[in-house]
């Protein structure tokens, strides 16, 4: 059954709430990129992902790689959702001896690689993605970067290696919310132009807005771009999106909201 | 003892493995533009679609081959010991060690093989860099006879493996057909009452020759190759601790941190006797051949006999 755009919409809206809760309780979290990859994380597991929350080790199955390991709330939130874990361990987020641990790892059932030093989500989605190819198997492979996470040199390791086997079962996805957690990217490290940089490394390239489901569904369905090469998307976004006091605050990167803070956001994702 | 050719480690480690991956089309050697020093040109020509370079890029070497493995890929990395469990050390801690991934890596030209090329291209640090990584084995074989049956068990062992081995043609430590080795599990290559000898690796036959030596003088080793030092085999150690008076520990590695190290760790704990520790001083290391800066640190039938008598006299 495919899911339409307001239902994804109102999916994001769900996430957005339930990745408040989660650091709110806890008391630890990356507030502002998990609520700008909200759109890109519910279009691909509700819309676009071959999985199947029964079998996460079907062979067939898509692949995601949060290489932007910080961003997981909305991950587990989602993984929660669609049956993989229980939406009571959601509740376990950050405690002790907890398997949700703030970055994630392979003892998740739906999860593929641990994450949380950057840099390295690319590479090992290129061995899946060369694994694929080797076996003539179907499937894709997606991984989610985040834009500071570009000045890894090892991302660029793994971009040269993508198109030189032309791994056209490979999708990248760049969360472009142009802040880190030092300030604004562009101040930071510049990456621009991150569009150009990437196709000289031979990958096609797309840019999106990435809060808009429309938008993402057809750009994902409509992968790879070109035949025999990966594809890049660099997602627009807004870091905080959703709540107006957090959007496009780099003092949000992880921070954690107060009691009237925590009440003042869920006011306004209602 | 009977071989008269010497092969370097590194060809007859590949040319193993060649033979098992023509059955066994799960297994995939990644390179990085290290094919012709870890001698797996085969792969390249005659096994395409199980071989992958990606260039002098070591951290996307260890990832790609986590990604592989989490795909049932059975990946073999073949890369310098000195780049491999340095540039990429973070990538083989999360990727393959705290992932859990089926991957094997290779460091080639271990230890000072590469001589002459200096520091850089040394790899003195990689047993301490290794062992200390949860979920990893960590293996250093002696001869090639032994890594004909290492090679054999890393393919059907689950897990991640470091293997050191050299860039030389070494002298055996075994005969053909009499290679005892199982993971884990020291092998005594001499016995005696009067001290013990520990080694892992290329330096196994100079401690076997020592103690040869020893016993023209009267004295009586037990020599014993460390091939696994993680999972090391406690039990050997604390056998020997409780049957010697002294342990002498040979690597080609920094003193700090390697066999010594980890031998120490041991005794200190179960069965505290003296330990004297042999290896390549904490420093970076006179350039040379292989041969000249092992002669030069000492590692050396003959030094390390009288660093014994020595330690035997001061009891």
């Amino acid at each position: 059954m495919e899911r339409d755009v307001e239902y994804l919409k109102d999916k994001a809206k769900d996430i957005r709430r339930t990745i408040v809760r989660m650091i709110y309780q806890a008391k630890s979290g990356h507030i502002g990129g998990s609520l700008s990859s909200v759109e890109i994380l519910v279009t691909l597991y509700y819309r676009i992902l071959r999985i199947d929350p029964k079998n996460p080790d079907w062979p067939d199955r898509d692949r995601f790689i949060l290489s932007k390991g910080h961003s997981v709330e909305g991950y587990y939130a989602i993984l929660a959702d669609l049956g993989f874990i229980d939406r009571e361990e959601l509740e376990t987020y950050c405690k002790f001896n907890s398997r949700l641990t703030g970055h994630p790892t392979v003892k998740i059932p739906g999860v593929e690689a641990n994450t949380g030093s950057l840099g390295h989500g690319l590479s090992i989605g290129v061995g899946m993605a060369l694994a694929g190819k080797v076996d003539n198997r179907d499937y894709k492979v997606y991984v989610l970067m985040g834009d500071g996470e570009q000045a890894e040199g090892s991302i660029w390791e793994a971009g040269m290696s993508a198109s030189h086997y032309r791994l056209d079962n490979l999708v990248g996805i760049v969360d472009r919310n142009r802040l880190q957690i030092g300030g604004p990217t562009e101040s930071v490290m510049s990456l621009e132009d991150l569009s150009d940089k990437w196709k000289a490394f031979g990958w096609s390239v797309i840019e999106v807005n990435g809060h808009d489901i429309k938008e993402l569904i057809n750009v994902f369905e409509n992968t790879p771009i070109t035949r025999n090469k990966p594809t890049l998307i660099i997602a627009h976004t807004i870091k905080g999106r959703g709540v107006s006091f957090i959007e496009n605050k780099a003092e949000w990167h992880h921070k954690v909201p107060t009691e009237e803070e925590f009440a003042r956001i869920m006011e306004e994702l209602a | 003892m009977d071989q008269k050719i010497l092969l370097p480690s590194r060809k007859v480690f590949s040319d193993t493995l060649f033979e098992l991956a023509k059955e066994d089309r799960d297994i995939i050697v990644l390179t990085s533009d290290s094919r012709g020093s870890a001698s797996v040109e085969n792969f390249a020509k005659y096994l395409p679609e199980q071989f992958i370079d990606v260039g002098i890029a070591e951290q996307n070497l260890v990832s790609i081959a986590s990604g592989l493995a989490s795909c049932g890929k059975k990946p073999f990395i073949f890369s310098p010991a000195c780049f491999l469990t340095t540039r990429s050390i973070e990538q083989i801690k999360i990727d393959i060690a705290y992932t859990g991934r089926n991957v094997k890596l290779i460091g080639v030209s271990g230890g000072v093989s590469y001589g002459p090329l200096g520091s850089t291209h040394h790899a003195l640090e990689d047993i301490a860099f290794m062992r200390a990584i949860p979920n990893m084995t960590v293996i250093l074989p002696s001869d090639v006879n032994q890594i004909r049956i290492l090679v054999k068990k890393l393919v059907s062992y689950i897990g991640p493996v470091y293997v050191r081995i050299g860039r030389n043609p070494i002298e055996n430590v075994y005969s053909n057909e009499d290679v005892p080795f199982e993971i884990g599990k020291g092998n005594i290559l001499l016995d005696g009452e009067d001290v013990t000898i520990i080694a892992t690796g290329e330096v196994v036959k100079t401690a076997y020759n020592t103690g040869v030596l020893l016993g023209y003088k009267g004295i009586y080793a037990r020599v014993i190759d460390m091939h696994t030092i993680k999972p090391i085999d406690e039990e050997i150690i604390f056998e020997s601790a409780k049957k010697t008076k002294l342990i002498v520990t040979v690597e080609e590695h920094n003193i700090r941190g390697g066999l010594g190290s980890a031998v120490a760790e041991v005794i200190t704990r179960r069965f505290p006797v003296k330990v004297v520790m042999l290896g390549i001083p904490d420093e970076f290391s006179i350039t040379g051949s292989q041969k000249e800066i092992l002669r030069y640190y000492g590692i050396v039938p003959e030094n390390i006999c009288d660093i014994i008598l020595e330690g035997l006299r001061r009891g």
